[in-house]
């Protein structure tokens, strides 16, 4: 047994060091990064261990550890991974530093287009974007003859014929799991209808004409799903098209390679990407646009930094791209978009164009009022007029704790 | 005992309790009537954002936190008095819901809410505790020897699972295409969707809840029964006192302390239940008041905490659960001192 164990640790130990001749320099510092979880921060995060002595943590609730974890001092971590939600409280509370410096040295492969830059300071450097956009059975659609929806009414069409049809259980998924991912779905249908979440003076502005029309939408689209949907998140969805339980869904594009997952999917070749359906006429997709990329701690040594740095840049070269290819829509050079990305890109290249998700405190309390109360609408206990009121009622009371309100 | 002796003895314990248990009291009592923001500006940003191709910029007003010379955001702690109390409460609705003499209203704010479900679900899952638990105690009592060491050791399963692994197993029997939801669907004939019902949500919980929880009354009580008084028993059963009479009347009489400890200790856990609602992700369907509390604890995105209004839901549920073991506080205090 022990010696076993001994021969896979040599093993490893060989692979590693192989593994390491693939980074340009020999990293000596300790460095450690937070992240989410998913496939493409988990093929950055190897590629950035290639370097050497970098240890990697992917955790899907970093976004509640990271703020604590970058405010200590010395901060617990070199590196972040962020998304355009997540990078809030850090840029707020001023627990990363700008990276102009250390672009101007060692980014030189970086382009222009994936520097995040808050008030001309480079902050953080983008990696991939993410959207929600229609994935789709390209199957049932070519046999029942169907045109693939651009817009919302459209998937309430095709989801009538799926029906009809009984193809599969459900015509459409959609995350609409309580929470977090509920809000989003709303966040997309309501900023599609041409909504706005607040006014100037942070009063919150939901209750509106956008609003009953994004809720009576929602509503519409329930009843081609599973009952359960108020437990659905991405993953149950990715799922549900795995296991050809649904036709139609607005999902994450970062999900898309998990379709063509021959270990776990069913329907491999079988699901297509579309730009996500517009909401009302005239109006931009009903989605927001995510990015995803890294940030560098400020509480740490100037050396610290530019190591993790260097090792980050190393993470997001054109290696890993070209070895990684479908696990992201990457704005790194070397990338080709497949099959799976052409939603997404059209998504992001739509006119008008969706907004990027907006990270501000006052959205993140606005998230969580709206997901808070939007269930009692969906289990009928609520009319849409007063669950967008209390909405706003709940914001107001959270604004006011926050200090955005007085 | 000598007075220092004594002190020797309880020190210790009296420490740790005030660095435990009353110092962090008093720090969420003093936190539920305060408020500490960080101070705001409003602030023009430009912020830019890659699209596909290009970059897109935008200068928007923003509200950002103040930073002083250090880096640190720059805090305020202001005194509120009950207003995170009102907050929680459900505030403006929570008086209109009582001015319209609203239930429906009422039972929509998340306060009200999971205090409807945290008793219903507490005072339900008592008798089915006891009467499961004395059940099982007495079915292995009167077992033969040679089976009784394996009998004790299954019923003793449910107990020793960590909570949300049980819950997640019972989740996944009725979730989704469960196979209890297969077998179901197959012998009525009918589509079911278990996570869609509140009720049927509900019952879960509170199903699981009494799996997990009634090994413990049994072997609380199973250690009673060892203790009846053999003599007592054969008087009555010369008396001619049936099965049922000799447990109503002699069984269920000396078993008594032990059955207001079980229900002390359930009505404690039960109203402070948690894991249900993470267990079988019911939070569109039923919260619980601890639920609550981790609610207003978890920050946004944005990184936003609700610390005054989660300090005063603690307090609440403390005072409900203060309530709520009054009763059977009093009954064992009557019977110790009529000891």
């Amino acid at each position: 047994m022990l010696i076993k164990k001994l021969a896979l640790a040599g093993i490893f130990a060989l692979s590693a060091s192989t593994a390491m001749a693939a980074c340009a320099f020999e990293n000596s510092q300790e460095v450690k990064t937070l992240s989410a979880g998913f496939e493409a921060w988990k093929a950055v995060t190897d590629a950035m261990a290639e370097c050497g002595n970098v240890s990697a943590e992917l955790d899907q609730e970093f976004r509640t550890k990271q703020p604590a974890a970058f405010a200590a001092d010395p901060s617990l971590y070199a590196v972040g991974g962020v998304s355009n939600g997540t990078v809030t409280p850090l840029i707020n509370e001023g627990t990363i530093r700008p990276l102009d410096d250390l672009v101007a040295e060692y980014g030189g492969n970086l382009t222009p287009n994936q520097l995040i830059r808050v008030d001309g300071q480079i902050m953080a450097i983008a990696m991939m974007v993410n959207t929600q956009h229609l994935m789709y059975r390209t199957d049932i659609f070519a046999d029942l003859g169907l045109d693939v929806p651009t817009t919302y009414d459209e998937v309430l069409a095709a989801a009538a014929a799926i029906k009809e049809a009984g193809v599969v259980e459900y015509p459409l998924g959609a995350t609409m799991a309580s929470g977090w991912n509920l809000a989003q779905d709303f966040n997309n249908m309501f900023l599609g209808f041409g909504g706005t979440f607040y006014n100037a003076d942070s009063t919150p502005a939901v209750n509106s004409e956008a609003g009953v029309k994004a809720l009576e939408m929602m509503k519409a689209l329930t009843e081609y799903m599973d009952p359960e949907y108020l437990v659905s998140d991405s993953t149950y969805v990715q799922q549900q098209f795995q296991q050809g339980k649904i036709a139609m869904a607005n999902l994450w594009a970062s999900r898309g390679a998990a379709m063509n997952d021959e270990a776990e999917s069913q329907v491999v070749g079988k699901v297509g990407s579309a730009m996500a359906p517009i909401a009302m006429e005239g109006g931009a997709p009903a989605t927001t646009l995510w990015w995803d990329g890294i940030v560098i701690a400020k509480n740490i040594p100037d050396d610290l930094a530019e190591a993790a740095f260097r090792v980050a840049m190393e993470g997001l070269d054109e290696e890993m791209v070209t070895a990684n290819n479908a696990d992201a829509i990457w704005l790194i050079p070397g990338y080709v978009p497949d099959e799976m990305a052409a939603g997404a890109i059209a998504t992001a290249t739509a006119t008008p164009t969706p907004i990027s998700y907006p990270s501000t405190s006052q959205m993140g309390l606005m998230h969580t009022a709206i997901g808070n109360e939007l269930d009692s609408f969906f289990t009928g206990d609520r009319s849409a007029e007063e669950t967008l009121a209390a909405i706003e009622e709940a914001y107001t009371s959270a604004a006011k704790e926050a200090g955005l309100l007085q | 005992m000598k007075f220092k002796t004594f002190a020797m003895f309880v020190g210790p314990s009296v420490v740790l309790m005030l660095l435990f248990i009353a110092f962090p009291l008093v720090t969420v009592l003093i936190n539920s009537f305060q408020v500490t923001n960080p101070v705001f500006i409003t602030q023009e940003v430009e912020t830019c954002t890659p699209g596909f191709v290009t970059q897109t910029c935008t200068t928007e007003v923003k509200t950002i936190p103040v930073l002083d010379e250090d880096g640190d955001v720059v805090r305020v702690t202001q005194w509120v008095g009950f207003s995170s109390y009102a907050n929680v409460l459900g505030g403006e609705r929570f008086s209109r819901a009582i001015a319209d003499l609203d239930l429906g209203q009422l039972a929509n704010i998340d306060f009200w809410k999971a205090l409807r479900f945290t008793l219903t679900f507490t005072l339900v899952t008592l008798p089915f505790v006891l009467v499961l638990g004395l059940s099982i105690a007495l079915v292995v009592n009167n077992a033969s020897k040679s089976i009784k060491g394996p009998v004790i050791f299954v019923s003793l399963l449910p107990f020793i699972i960590t909570p949300v692994i049980g819950a997640l197993s019972i989740r996944w029997l009725f979730y989704g295409d469960g196979i209890v939801t297969v077998w179901l669907e197959a012998l009525f004939d009918t589509n079911l969707s278990v996570a869609a019902n509140g009720w049927a949500v509900e019952f879960l919980m509170m199903f699981y809840r009494v799996w997990h929880v009634a090994p413990f009354a049994f072997v609380i009580l199973y250690a009673g029964l060892q203790t009846v008084n053999r003599d007592t028993l054969e008087s009555a059963m010369i008396d001619g006192a049936s099965r049922w009479e000799r447990l109503r009347f002699v069984i269920i009489p000396h078993l008594m302390p032990l059955i207001v400890f079980i229900t002390l200790i359930h009505l404690m856990d039960a109203y402070r239940a948690f894991e249900e609602v993470i267990g079988f992700s019911s939070e569109s369907h039923r919260i619980t008041l601890q639920y609550l509390t981790y609610d207003y604890l978890q920050p946004d995105d944005a990184g936003n905490r609700q610390i005054s209004s989660a300090s005063a839901s603690a307090m609440l549920t403390m005072i409900g659960v203060v309530i709520l073991l009054a009763a059977p506080l009093r009954r064992t205090w009557r019977d110790q001192r009529g000891a």
